[in-house]
C-alpha cells in the first residue's frame, strides 16, 4: 500500500450479509417453507482512497453481489456499508442517488451493458445529465470528448452506436462513461473476462493509467488471481459467500495463509511448459457445495486438504496473522 | 506415423457482405499420442478448422484443401462415410457442455446410443460400457446418475460427461475446442489433469483450441499460433514459449497477466482485431504490428521453416534472428 493513503477509509463494509427467499427446493409445494440462499454471509473490509481491493472467487461465491449490494442494486439485508463516515443502509434512496456519483461500476459484458439504441455520445453523457443538470448541452459534450480521449475513442466516432464497435472499445465506453462524473471510487466486476487476451492487457494498463492520474480507488473483481495480481493492492478472497483471506499482495502470492488460496494459486496454468509440468496441482476434490446447504463450520472444509473436526463446529472469521495478512483458517 | 494429416486447409464462408475467407493454409500432422495446441484470439479461425475436419461447418461454409485420416479425405466424403469414423475414431468435445448436450434426455440414453451406433452393442452392453466410462472421469456414484438428465449436473460434472461420450469407442484423434473456458480454473486443473491421465491410458491424440496459453503449456507438444484466419507460428511448445519468433506470439506472451512474473505494466497489442470481411492485403497482423514495414502491407509472408530453428514454420517478413533478442529484453522487463 502507498505510504500516501489517508489512515480513514472511504468505504467501511461490516459484517454485510445478503440473503434471498427462494423456493423451498425442486419439488416445492406453494405452502413448503421458504429457504435461506446466503450468497454473502458476512463479508467485512476497508478501502481506502486510491487503493485498489481485487475481489477474488470462483463462480457462485457472491463476489458480484457483493459489488451490486454496495451500490444498492440489490439491496443487503445485513450490515452496515459506511460510506465517508455515512452509514448507507440507514439512509434514503435519495442518499443513496447522491452516493452513486461518488460510486461508479464497470459492467462485464461490454456490449450488453451499453443501450443499443443511443449513441455513444448519449451513453457516456448521461451520467451528467442524471447527476449534474445544471450543465449546458454544450458543456455536456465538451466532456464527453475530453474523456473519449482520455480512454483512448477518438471523436469521429461520437455519433455510432455500440454495435459498431469491438468489445474491447466497448469496454472503452463503459469506463468512460463510469469516469465522467469523477467518482471516487470505480467497482469494475470482472472488467475483462470477456475480453481476448491482447485487449484485456490493453483495458487493464487504461485502468492503471487512469487511477494514477485520477486518485481512483478501484474494487477489482475477477475469477482470475493472475489478473488481479497486475492491479490490486490488497485482494479478497471469497469462497460461498464467506470471505476466506484478506491479504496484500505481496503476501498473498508470496505466502498465502488459507488452504482455499493456495489451491486456487496453484490451479493457474503457468504459460512456461517446463514450471507447468513441474508444477505440483493441488486438485481440489468433488464439487461446490450447494449454497442453499452450506457445510457447517467453515465453508470450506468439504473440499479442504487439512480439514479437522473442528473445522465442522467452529464458524471461522477473519482474524488477523500478521500486518498484511487476515486470514478465515482456523488452522492458519 | 502421423494419423491425421491436413494439407492447406482453407475455409471459405458466403455472406452477405460477400466472399469471407476464415482460414487459409493450415496445414499440419498429428501423430498418435500427440497433443497439438492451437492458439488465438476471437475469429482467428482455430475452432472453423476443426469444424471444418468434421463436417460441421455451418451451410454458407465451404472448406478447401485435404485433411487425410487414414489415407482419406475427410473434406470430400459423403455426411455417411464421415458417421462412421466421427464419434467413433475421431470425436470433439466443446465449449459449452450445456448446450452440447441434449437437454431431453438421459446421458444414459445419449451414451448408450453412440455405442449402439458404432460398435452394434446391446444397450445393456452399452449401459455398462458407459458407466465404466464415467467411472473413468471420475465421476462420483456413475452407476446412478447416468440415470439424470444433463441440468441435473455442474458445470464440471457436465464437461466431464462430454469426456467420457467423447472417449466411448477410444478414438484415436480427440478433438478439444477450448474445453475449460466456461469453467472455473480449479475446476479447469480438474478437467486438465484428467486429459492427461486418460492421453496416458488410451493413447489419443489430442487437439487442443485454446485462447490460454497456460493450458497449452501443460498439455501440447506442439503449438500453432493462428491471427486473421492464417497461421503465423507453429513448432515444438518448448520454441514457441522460450523462442518465439513472430511478433504476435511475442505480442500474446507478453500481454499475459502472470504468477510468475513480478512487475506491474503488461505489454499490450495496440488496436483491435481484424475484421474478416475486409482484411489487408498483406500480412493480417500488420496493421498491430511494431515491426511492420511496408512490405508487410502489401505482400503476404508465406510460412516457411524459420533462421533460427528448422522444426518451426513462422509467417513474417523480418528474419527470426532480429526478433528473438528484443523479445528477451522485452519479457526481462515484464
Amino acid at each position: 500500500m502507498p505510504e500516501s493513503i489517508a489512515k480513514q477509509p472511504i468505504l467501511s463494509v461490516r459484517d454485510v450479509k445478503v440473503h434471498f427467499q427462494v423456493k423451498g427446493g425442486d419439488k416445492a409445494w406453494p405452502w413448503t417453507p421458504k429457504k435461506v440462499l446466503k450468497a454473502v454471509d458476512g463479508v467485512s473490509f476497508d478501502l481506502y482512497a486510491g487503493e485498489t481491493l481485487g475481489v477474488v472467487g470462483e463462480s457462485g461465491c457472491g463476489k458480484s453481489t457483493l459489488s451490486r449490494a454496495i451500490l444498492n442494486l440489490i439491496p443487503a439485508t445485513g450490515g452496515e456499508i459506511v460510506w465517508m463516515g455515512k452509514d448507507l443502509r440507514k439512509g434514503s434512496e435519495r442518499d443513496w442517488h447522491a452516493v452513486r456519483r461518488d460510486i461508479q461500476m464497470i459492467f462485464q459484458d461490454p456490449l450488453a451493458s451499453l443501450n443499443p439504441r443511443m449513441t455513444i455520445a448519449q451513453i457516456i453523457g448521461e451520467p451528467l445529465r442524471v447527476h449534474r443538470p445544471e450543465l449546458s448541452g454544450d458543456e455536456v459534450l465538451k466532456r464527453v470528448k475530453a474523456m473519449m480521449a482520455k480512454v483512448g475513442l477518438r471523436e469521429q466516432m461520437i455519433n455510432r452506436y455500440p454495435h459498431e464497435f469491438s468489445g474491447g472499445q466497448c469496454q472503452r465506453i463503459g469506463i468512460a462513461r463510469a469516469l465522467i462524473l469523477e467518482p471516487k471510487l470505480i467497482i469494475c466486476d470482472e472488467p475483462v473476462s470477456a475480453l481476448d487476451v491482447s485487449i484485456q492487457a490493453q483495458i487493464i494498463n487504461l485502468l492503471k493509467e487512469l487511477q494514477r492520474e485520477m486518485g481512483l480507488a478501484l474494487i477489482f473483481i475477477a475469477h482470475d488471481l493472475a489478473v488481479v495480481k497486475h492491479i490490486s493492492d490488497r485482494i479478497l478472497v471469497m469462497y460461498l459467500g464467506r470471505e476466506m483471506e484478506l491479504a496484500g499482495k505481496q503476501a498473498l502470492y508470496a505466502k498465502p495463509s488459507h488452504p482455499y488460496t493456495r489451491a486456487l494459486l496453484s490451479a493457474i496454468p503457468i504459460p512456461d511448459p517446463a514450471l507447468e509440468r513441474a508444477k505440483q496441482i493441488q486438485l481440489l476434490g468433488g464439487d461446490l457445495p450447494s449454497p442453499l446447504n452450506p457445510p457447517s463450520g467453515c465453508v470450506f472444509r468439504t473440499r479442504c486438504p487439512l480439514a479437522e473436526a473442528r473445522c465442522a463446529s467452529e464458524v471461522p472469521t477473519l482474524r488477523r496473522l500478521d500486518a498484511a495478512t487476515q486470514s478465515a483458517c482456523l488452522l492458519a | 506415423m502421423s494419423i491425421l494429416q491436413v494439407k492447406d486447409l482453407g475455409v471459405r464462408f458466403a455472406t452477405l457482405d460477400g466472399q469471407v475467407q476464415a482460414v487459409n493454409g493450415v496445414s499440419f500432422d498429428l501423430a498418435r499420442g500427440q497433443t497439438l495446441g492451437i492458439v488465438g484470439e476471437s475469429g482467428s479461425g482455430k475452432s472453423q478448422s476443426v469444424l471444418a475436419m468434421m463436417g460441421l461447418l455451418a451451410k454458407n461454409g465451404q472448406a478447401s484443401g485435404e485433411a487425410l485420416y487414414q489415407g482419406k479425405n475427410l473434406l470430400t466424403m459423403t455426411p455417411r462415410e464421415l458417421n462412421r469414423i466421427r464419434g467413433d475414431r475421431v470425436s470433439m468435445i466443446f465449449q459449452d457442455p450445456m448446450t452440447s448436450l441434449n437437454p431431453y434426455l438421459t446421458v444414459e440414453r445419449q451414451m448408450t446410443e453412440v455405442l449402439q451406433l458404432h460398435k452394434g452393442m446391446s444397450r445393456k452392453e452399452a449401459k455398462k460400457r458407459a458407466i465404466e466410462l464415467l467411472e473413468a472421469v471420475r465421476i462420483p456414484d456413475a452407476a446412478r446418475r447416468i440415470d439424470m438428465y444433463p441440468h441435473e449436473f455442474s458445470g464440471g460434472m457436465r464437461q466431464r460427461v462430454m469426456i467420457a461420450m467423447a472417449l466411448l469407442c477410444e478414438p484415436e484423434v480427440l478433438i478439444a475446442d477450448e474445453p475449460t473456458t466456461a469453467l472455473d480454473v480449479t475446476v479447469q486443473a480438474q478437467i486438465l489433469a484428467l486429459l492427461k491421465d486418460l492421453q496416458r491410458d488410451f493413447g489419443t491424440a489430442i487437439i487442443m483450441i485454446t485462447h490460454d496459453l497456460g493450458v497449452v503449456a501443460g498439455l501440447c507438444d506442439r503449438v500453432m499460433v493462428m491471427y486473421g484466419g492464417r497461421v503465423m507460428e507453429q513448432g515444438p511448445a518448448d520454441s514457441i514459449f522460450y523462442q518465439p519468433s513472430h511478433p504476435y506470439t511475442i505480442g500474446l506472451l507478453g500481454a499475459l497477466p502472470r504468477l510468475d512474473h513480478d512487475g506491474d505494466e503488461l505489454m499490450s497489442i495496440p488496436g483491435n482485431p481484424p475484421n474478416m470481411a475486409n482484411m489487408p492485403k498483406g500480412c493480417p497482423f500488420s496493421e498491430r504490428c511494431g515491426h511492420a514495414s511496408e512490405r508487410c502491407a502489401s505482400e503476404l509472408p508465406a510460412l516457411i521453416p524459420g533462421g533460427h530453428r528448422a522444426d518451426v514454420l513462422r509467417a513474417c517478413h523480418k528474419p527470426a534472428e532480429q526478433l528473438i533478442p528484443t523479445m528477451h529484453k522485452e519479457v526481462a522487463r515484464a
